[in-house]
């Protein structure tokens, strides 16, 4: 079958205030000058954004969701892994 | 602003610059929702929009000029066809000259149109970021940024379909062969401009042409497209004498607001 599609990209944009790039979602275009061109539209259109970031869905690699349970359920009761424990000194400020 | 009067020259060329972005914006934002893509669909409407922006701005203003009260929703939606004063490039159909009254738009003309039009609309906001009128001058400075990009968005679609499949550069290659001679106009220069000009107001826009061509020659190399040679065809909409298809657009564009006078939501 002849590819009609054009290929998905996933885009990152970086805020105004934040210092890296987020995932917002994803669009179809022909090439990357393109997909870049076309983020800004469909993503940045309400000023979210300074910097755009778009990646060929397809170099993604994700996690496997039926191994959900051995990746991520033994942190569940590992509750002394956050930090809530500390006393904080009142010399330390902005935490 | 103050509230100086303007010349009825001075009035009539920020008609013009408003008219053009108000109905080639209107135009426009006839694909919203009906966009080969949904990408593309959402980029002609940004462009849409920024086009109606700068009307917004263009229409108070020469109202504050004229100084009868009229403001941007009179001015956009309570004049007839004649005293619109935009070139008649605007008001064309989305599917052309040909095949007007056709169903939806052909892409290849939108895009084409884009380009001629949005190569000139560079030119033309980079000669009036310096104008001797503070306001239009602040307008054409921050419309530059807009057009710069419509301008952007254009050439790489020319480029493209140009460089496409054997329809895609049909289509372009007629789009451009049909919509040149509607660019003559652009660069007609009257009276009007002759006066804002002497006052450093306004441009005269044969001025800008040689610019103009120097921008779509690299665009139109890379396409592999020839540019049509000059006729001499002149069209007549900013004088006020239009094809009759902006009657149509009028209709549509004002029916809301003639059927609920000063409705807002």
């Amino acid at each position: 079958m002849a590819q009609t599609e054009w290929p998905l990209w996933e885009v990152f944009i970086r805020s105004k205030q934040g210092l890296e790039h987020k995932h917002c979602g994803s669009l179809h275009a022909a090439d990357a000058k393109q997909a870049v061109q076309m983020a800004r539209d469909v993503y940045t259109r309400r000023q979210e954004g300074v910097s755009i970031w778009v990646v060929p869905s397809s170099a993604i690699t994700a996690s496997d969701p039926d191994d959900k349970a051995e990746l991520f359920d033994p942190a569940a009761d590992k509750i002394y892994r956050h930090p809530t424990f500390y006393e904080l000194p009142d010399e330390v400020k902005h935490m | 602003m103050s509230g100086e009067r303007g010349s009825a020259e001075h009035i009539e060329y920020v008609l013009r610059l408003a008219d053009n972005a108000l109905v080639l914006g209107q135009r426009l934002a006839e694909w919203c929702g009906h966009g080969p893509v949904l990408e593309e669909d959402i980029a002609l409407t940004n462009i849409a929009l920024d086009l109606i922006g700068q009307a917004r701005l263009l229409l108070d203003h020469a109202g504050r000029l004229e100084g009868k009260g009229r403001g941007e929703d009179e001015l956009a939606f309570l004049r007839e066809v004649p005293d619109f004063r935009n070139a008649t490039l605007a008001e064309l159909p989305n599917s052309g000259v040909a095949s007007a009254g056709a169903a939806g738009g052909d892409y290849g003309v939108t895009i084409v149109r884009n380009l001629l039009f949005g190569a000139y609309q560079v030119e033309l906001w980079q000669a009036l970021a310096k104008s001797a009128d503070a306001e239009l001058a602040a307008i054409a400075a921050k419309s530059l940024k807009e057009a710069r990009y419509h301008l952007r968005h254009a050439a790489d679609w020319t480029i493209r379909l140009a460089d496409g499949t054997e329809e895609s550069r049909a289509r372009i290659e007629r789009a451009l062969a049909t919509l040149w001679p509607y660019t003559h106009e652009l660069f007609a220069t009257d009276r009007v401009e002759q006066a804002v000009a002497r006052h450093g107001i306004g441009v005269e826009s044969a001025s800008l042409r040689a610019g103009w061509l120097a921008a779509l020659a690299p665009i139109a190399a890379e396409a592999m497209l020839a540019l049509p040679p000059d006729t001499g065809f002149c069209s007549t909409g900013k004088l006020g004498r239009h094809s009759e298809h902006l009657g149509f657009l009028l209709a549509e564009m004002q029916s809301l607001h003639r059927q609920h006078p000063g409705a807002t939501w």
